[in-house]
C-alpha cells in the first residue's frame, strides 16, 4: 500500500500544503481515459493544461501529497514565461519573481566577464526570472484545479505499466490500495528517475560528467542586485566553480562544486555546508552576515537523452526524456518547451485532426532539440567541470589569460537556454516563400513578440490553435482565403486569423492589429500587403509567404497536419 | 635572411628568428617552473592560435606536434 508522507516538508519560507489523496472508493467506476499523465512537475502539468486548452481531458497522477521540495529550478527564461502565459500562470510568476539580465564571472577577485542578456522593447518578459520551483508548481496546480478537463490525483503512485497497440494499463497504488487505470496514451512526466523509463528498460544516450555540485538555499540579507554571480577557482574551493543567484523571500541559491573524492553524504553534513558557505560569504565581503539554511541537495552534470520520446502508446517528456546540465538553465525551461509541443501534437492526434504520425513528429522535434542542447551545454559543462586533465589545463589557461586578454573572455559565457528552432521540421511548408524573406522569424522559429501599446503585446493575442497573421491594408480578407479558413475550421482545426496593418477592423479576420508606423511589418520582414505567417499551436512558424494565395494556404495546412 | 616556407605552409622564422624563439621559450619554461610550465605552454598556445587566426592550421600544428612523442 502506497503511504506518501503526510508531514509537510520543512521550509523556512514556503508553507507546504498537504493535500488529501485521491481514492478510487470515493469515485465512480473508471472508464478508459484518452490521456493519463504520470508526474505533476513542470512538464506534466503544462502538458495537462495544454491538452485541456485543445479540449482533451487528462488524468494527472502524483505519488506525493504536496509540491516538490526545495527551490530546484529557479531561473525561468523569457520563452518559458511566454509558454506559461499560454496556460495562464505567467502573471503570477512575474508578480512574485525577480527579473534579471546580467551575469558576472570572477577570477582572482577580478570581474573577467559580464554577460548581458538581450532585452528588446518588443519583449513583454525579461530574459530571466528567478522564483523557487514550489511557487511555479503551486501556480500550475491552481490552474490545473480550475480546469475541469484536468483530473488531478494526489497520492497515486504508478507501480506497473503494460501496453498494447491501442493503449496502456496502469497499476496505481494509493493509501487504500491499488486500482487499475486504462488509457489510450500515457505521458511519462515522472522525472529524472522515471520509473516508466526503467520499467521499459529504455536506454539514454550521452555523457555523465564527474563534476558534482552542492546546491543550497540560505536566507541571508545581502545588498547585491539580482544578477548571476560565478566565481572560478576561489581560494576556499581551489580549481572548482561557485555560483550564486538571488531568489524571492530573502533566499540565495549557492551552488558549489564538490572537491574530488568527497562523497555527497559528507558534503551535505551541516558542518561541511556551514564551512563552505561561510568561506564563500567571507570571499564576497559578507562574512559577518547571519544566515539560515533552508534546503540542500547534490546535483550531477549529465547530458543524456532517450533517442525516441515515443514508446508505443507511452510518450516521454521533461526530465523523464532527457537529463541536462544546470549550466544555462536547461531543465525546467526545456521541460516547458517539451510540454507545449507534446500538448498540441497529442491533442490533435487524440481528436483525429491529424493521424498518430503527428505524435512521432513531437518525438523527432524534441529529440532534435535535446541533442542540440546537449551539444551546446556540453561545452559549458566542460568549462565549468573539466572532465579530464586536458580540459582542466585549457580551462585554467583561459582563467589565467582572461585577467589580461579580452579574446578568451567570451568562453566564460555558457549559452543560456533558448527555444529550439525547428528549421528542418517535417511540418514546415515546402511550397512557401520562407527563403525569400530577408527578416522576421523563419521556418521553425518561435514568433517575434511585438509591443502594440503599453502593456499590450502580440503574444497576448495568439495561441490555442493555428494562427494566421495576414498583413493587409484592405477592408476584408480575400474570399478565397476565407473559404480555406472556413473549410479547415469545419474539419475541427482551430485557426484564428489576425489581420495586421489596417486601421479599421478587417472583415473576415478574427482580430485586427493596426501597424501605423510599420514596425510590426519591419520585424516580420514584410515588404507589402498580402504577406502572411502561419504559426503552429506551439506558436512556431511553419509557413510564411510574401504573397499568400488560397492554394498555398491549403497546402501549408495539409502539410502541417499529416493524415 | 629570406624566410623559407615551412612544411606547414606558413612563413618560416628563418634560422636567426628560430634561435631567438628557442632561447626565449626555454628561458620562459624555466621561469614558469615545473609546477606551472604546462599551464604556461597552454596559455602560449592559445595566444599563438589567436594570432594565427586559423583553427584549421592550428589543428595541423597539433598533429605535427603529436608525432614521434
Amino acid at each position: 500500500m502506497h503511504q506518501p508522507t503526510t508531514q509537510a516538508r520543512p521550509s523556512i519560507y514556503y508553507p507546504y500544503q498537504v493535500h488529501a489523496p485521491w481514492l478510487a472508493s470515493q469515485h465512480p467506476a473508471q472508464g478508459r481515459h484518452p490521456v493519463v499523465i504520470v508526474g505533476s512537475g513542470p512538464s506534466g502539468m503544462v502538458t495537462a493544461l495544454e491538452l485541456a486548452r485543445h479540449g482533451v481531458a487528462s488524468v494527472v497522477l502524483e505519488s506525493e501529497l504536496q509540491v516538490s521540495q526545495g527551490s530546484r529550478a529557479i531561473v525561468f527564461t523569457r520563452r518559458s514565461l511566454e509558454i506559461l502565459q499560454q496556460v495562464g500562470v505567467a502573471q503570477r510568476m512575474v508578480d512574485n519573481g525577480l527579473p534579471w539580465r546580467f551575469g558576472n564571472s570572477y577570477y582572482r577577485g577580478q570581474r573577467v566577464f559580464r554577460m548581458e542578456a538581450p532585452h528588446d522593447a518588443d519583449d513583454r518578459f525579461f530574459p530571466m526570472l528567478n522564483i523557487q520551483q514550489q511557487y511555479m508548481e503551486e501556480y500550475l496546480l491552481d490552474a490545473c484545479q480550475a480546469e475541469p478537463l484536468v483530473d488531478f490525483r494526489w497520492g497515486n503512485k504508478v507501480t506497473q505499466v503494460a501496453q498494447d497497440a491501442t493503449g496502456a494499463t496502469l497499476e496505481v497504488d494509493t493509501p487504500e490500495g491499488p486500482y487499475q487505470l486504462h488509457a489510450d496514451w500515457v505521458v511519462a512526466a515522472d522525472g529524472g528517475r522515471s520509473a516508466i523509463r526503467a520499467a521499459f528498460d529504455l536506454q539514454m544516450e550521452g555523457a555523465s560528467y564527474e563534476g558534482r555540485f552542492v546546491i543550497a538555499d540560505i536566507r541571508i540579507d545581502l545588498p547585491l542586485p539580482t544578477e548571476r554571480l560565478a566565481f572560478f577557482d576561489p581560494d576556499w574551493n581551489p580549481g572548482n566553480t561557485v555560483l550564486m543567484h538571488r531568489e524571492p523571500h530573502g533566499i540565495w541559491r549557492v551552488d558549489y562544486q564538490l572537491p574530488e573524492n568527497e562523497t555527497p553524504e559528507d558534503a551535505l553534513q551541516p558542518a561541511a555546508l556551514a564551512t563552505r558557505i561561510n568561506a564563500l560569504l567571507a570571499q564576497i565581503g559578507h562574512g559577518d552576515k547571519p544566515w539560515e539554511m533552508d534546503w540542500s541537495s547534490v546535483y550531477s552534470a549529465r547530458t543524456l537523452t532517450l533517442p525516441d520520446y515515443r514508446h508505443g502508446r507511452v510518450l516521454f517528456t521533461g526530465d523523464a526524456a532527457h537529463l541536462l546540465p544546470i549550466f544555462g538553465v536547461r531543465g525546467a525551461n526545456t521541460a516547458f518547451q517539451d510540454a507545449q509541443s507534446l500538448g498540441w501534437h497529442l491533442a490533435f492526434a487524440v481528436k483525429g485532426i491529424a493521424s498518430a504520425a503527428l505524435v512521432d513528429n513531437y518525438s523527432r522535434e524534441r529529440v532534435g532539440a535535446a541533442r542540440e542542447i546537449i551539444e551546446e551545454s556540453g561545452k559549458s559543462t566542460r568549462f565549468m567541470t573539466p572532465p579530464t586533465r586536458g580540459f582542466r589545463l585549457l580551462r585554467d589557461a583561459v582563467l589565467s589569460l582572461s585577467l589580461s586578454q579580452e579574446f578568451v573572455r567570451p568562453l566564460y559565457h555558457w549559452r543560456t537556454s533558448r527555444p529550439h528552432e525547428y528549421t528542418q521540421s517535417a511540418l514546415n511548408s515546402p511550397g512557401d516563400d520562407n527563403a525569400l524573406f530577408k527578416a522576421g522569424p523563419a521556418h521553425g522559429a518561435p514568433p517575434q513578440n511585438i509591443r502594440l501599446s503599453a502593456n499590450d503585446y502580440l503574444l497576448d493575442h495568439l495561441g490555442g490553435g493555428f494562427d494566421l497573421l495576414y498583413f493587409t491594408e484592405g477592408a476584408a480578407m480575400p474570399e478565397a482565403l476565407q473559404s480555406v479558413v472556413n473549410a479547415a475550421r469545419a474539419k475541427g482545426v482551430p485557426l484564428r486569423v489576425t489581420a495586421v496593418g489596417a486601421s479599421a477592423p478587417v472583415a473576415g479576420a478574427d482580430q485586427t492589429l493596426a501597424d501605423a508606423d510599420g514596425h510590426f511589418r519591419a520585424r516580420y520582414g514584410v515588404p507589402a500587403s498580402g504577406a502572411a505567417y502561419l504559426l503552429r499551436p506551439d506558436q512556431h512558424v511553419c509557413a510564411r509567404w510574401l504573397t499568400l494565395d488560397a492554394t498555398r494556404l491549403q497546402a501549408a495546412l495539409n502539410h502541417a497536419l499529416p493524415q | 635572411m629570406t624566410p623559407v616556407s615551412s612544411a606547414l605552409g606558413q612563413p618560416a622564422l628563418g634560422i636567426a628568428g628560430l634561435e631567438q624563439v628557442y632561447d626565449q621559450l626555454a628561458t620562459a619554461i624555466d621561469q614558469a617552473g615545473p609546477a606551472k610550465a604546462e599551464l604556461f605552454l597552454v596559455k602560449l598556445a592559445l595566444l599563438n592560435a589567436q594570432a594565427l587566426g586559423d583553427a584549421e592550421a592550428f589543428g595541423r600544428h597539433l598533429q605535427a606536434a603529436l608525432q614521434d612523442l
